[in-house]
């Protein structure tokens, strides 16, 4: 037996929920004394899928098979089952973002696996097979148990500590048995930004709501996470306004984040957006009304007007630098 | 060109939520049910490409996997505009359930789009569009944020780590249904009402399918400690607290 990581790569590189994903892996292994394979489709350097040795794959399967440039459900799918039923793995774990959310109930499907989607921990027993995961958009928590043989789990993202080990593992060639017919859909167009730090990856966030008034008013906004090396966010009126993209919302029915640390800017603190940030460890709130609901969640407050506490925040951040 | 959205019944989003029988159940008995939001914006998307296409788009379906409480949020998705409801009369414990129950309304039927929210807000499977589309063995495209239609072509764009890619989309295909593939969702007037009850809601006997996984119990989050306010003009005393007292810079 053993267990499968499927780990996507973005721009030729591996990144943070990757190793998040495999530093999970290897403490479930430990658990379960048994392997962790780790599998990567697609174009990669040596160098990059050495690194996955270093967060705790014992073996490094791999496809350099041009077709897994394009995402394609039913291919990637197929492709991660055939490594799961070569290597006889019980267990597939993917991270829970978009990839992993398309990718795990569709080789669920091909394994006959139960599938739980942002699983918080290590499981709290092992037989029967039982996680946690979060419910009612993190307004409660759940016990599972996962019945079957095999059983596909998504990693919540920022919910399992990153650990380096001094591992090395073997490199093997992947070959998945596809014909052109499993490649079911095309892309036409990509509009990808490689530079910016992606929503869901991001340590620190920095997030407007209606009190910022106006798109005009988002520079300092903007300013203050980059000093923080921080993402941007919103809440769903600044995406329903289009003063800022609809990618950014944070929320309910927006991304689900949960960041080391958030900032809430002029964000009251409706119920639909607490659900989306609840996850994050330290929250600050900004707002001139001090009977705000954000305030009943954040760590820490400050009742004042953005105008002259966003300027102060910048210059308090480069401080702390 | 006939499109089904599969919609699930879930509490309005501001309800508080709260367990029964030791932890082990969701009490429902002040719930209100709505469709569920990314279902909802699936079925909206449906209906604007009616309006939008009537001589392409004939017919958009609502279909549901639920007892006979359920019956109300088809109903408002008929008030709305859908053009008929299908209920598949089991309660489903998981997404294995729910998707192995729509797959034979999808071998059925004839559908040239599937559609499915990415998430539900009740219990975050995050599963059911794409378990189906792989039972159903039609392709998929998930994290969905546009669609629409010109001449036979459909055009799909999802999102991605970083971006968005735009696809060319052949039917009979799966969309799972994301934010941004519609704004505005419809609300149901009188006629819309009225009209709803005189609309077909069959009602499909369940197949035989097992559960893969099962809830045993529900626990709510710690209570959270009180807020530290900090005055305005002492923004350098929050940064220190940041790094040394919060350990989060």
């Amino acid at each position: 037996m053993s267990i499968l990581a499927y780990t996507p790569i973005r721009d030729g590189q591996f990144t943070k929920l990757t190793y998040e994903l495999l530093s999970y892996g290897r403490a479930l292994a430990d658990q379960l004394s048994t392997e962790l394979v780790a599998l990567s489709l697609g174009k990669t350097e040596e160098d990059q899928l050495k690194t996955l040795a270093e967060y705790g794959a014992d073996k490094i399967l791999h496809s350099n098979d041009d077709r897994f440039e394009q995402l394609d459900n039913r291919a990637f799918s197929k492709a991660i089952s055939q490594a799961a039923e070569k290597n006889e793995a019980n267990i597939v774990l993917m991270a829970n973002d978009f990839t992993g959310k398309a990718l795990a109930p569709a080789t669920g499907v091909h394994l006959k696996a139960g599938v739980v989607s942002g699983v918080i921990g290590l499981p709290e027993s092992t037989d029967p097979f039982v996680v946690k995961k979060k419910v009612f958009t993190g307004k409660a928590f759940a016990r599972i148990q996962v019945k079957g043989e095999r059983k596909i789990f998504t990693l919540e993202t920022n919910s399992y500590e990153i650990t380096q080990t001094s591992k090395e593992a073997a490199i093997e060639t992947f070959e998945p048995q596809l014909d052109e017919g499993d490649f079911t859909t095309k892309i036409i167009e990509e509009d990808k930004q490689t530079d910016k730090i992606l929503l869901t990856d991001a340590d620190i966030v920095v997030s407007g709501g209606r009190g910022m008034k106006g798109p005009e008013h988002w520079q300092p906004l903007e300013e203050l996470a980059e000093v923080l090396g921080a993402a941007t966010a919103c809440s769903r009126p600044v995406s329903d306004e289009k003063w800022r993209p609809e990618e950014e919302h944070v929320g309910q029915t927006g991304k689900i984040i949960a960041p080391n640390l958030y900032f809430a800017l002029g964000i009251s603190g409706a119920i639909q957006h607490v659900a989306g940030v609840s996850g994050s460890k330290t929250i600050v709130a900004v707002n001139n009304d001090p009977e705000a609901p954000i305030f009943e969640v954040a760590n820490y407050g400050i009742v004042g007007d953005l105008k002259e506490v966003l300027p102060n925040l910048i210059e308090a951040a480069k401080a702390a630098k | 060109m006939n499109i089904l959205v599969c919609i699930s019944s879930v509490p309005e989003t501001t309800t508080k939520i709260r367990f029964t029988d030791e932890n082990k159940a969701f009490d429902t008995s002040e719930v209100k049910w709505i469709i569920n939001p990314w279902d909802e914006l699936a079925l909206t998307r449906a209906l604007e490409l009616k309006e939008q296409y009537p001589d392409q788009v004939q017919e958009i379906t609502v279909a549901t996997v639920g007892g006979q409480w359920t019956e109300q949020v088809i109903r408002k998705a008929l008030a709305i505009g859908a053009d008929k409801g299908l209920r598949v009369d089991t309660e489903p414990k998981d997404a294995w359930q729910t998707a192995s129950q729509l797959l034979p309304v999808v071998q059925n039927g004839n559908y040239d789009i599937v559609m499915a929210g990415i998430d539900s807000s009740d219990y975050n499977g995050m599963a059911v569009g794409n378990m189906l589309a792989e039972m159903a063995e039609l392709p998929s495209i998930a994290a969905v944020s546009y669609l629409d239609l010109d001449g036979d072509k459909i055009t799909v764009k999802r999102e991605v780590a970083g971006g968005k890619e735009t696809m060319e989309a052949k039917n009979p295909f799966v969309a799972i249904v994301q934010k941004g593939i519609a704004i505005e969702p419809k609300i149901a007037g009188m006629r819309g009402v009225m009209n709803a009850r005189r609309k077909p809601l069959e009602v499909l006997e369940p197949v035989n399918a097992e559960a893969m996984t099962e809830f045993l119990s529900f626990e709510l989050p710690e209570p959270k400690g009180d807020c530290i306010m900090i005055e305005p003009g002492n923004e350098s005393e929050l940064f220190d607290k940041l790094a040394n007292e919060a350990n989060a810079l």
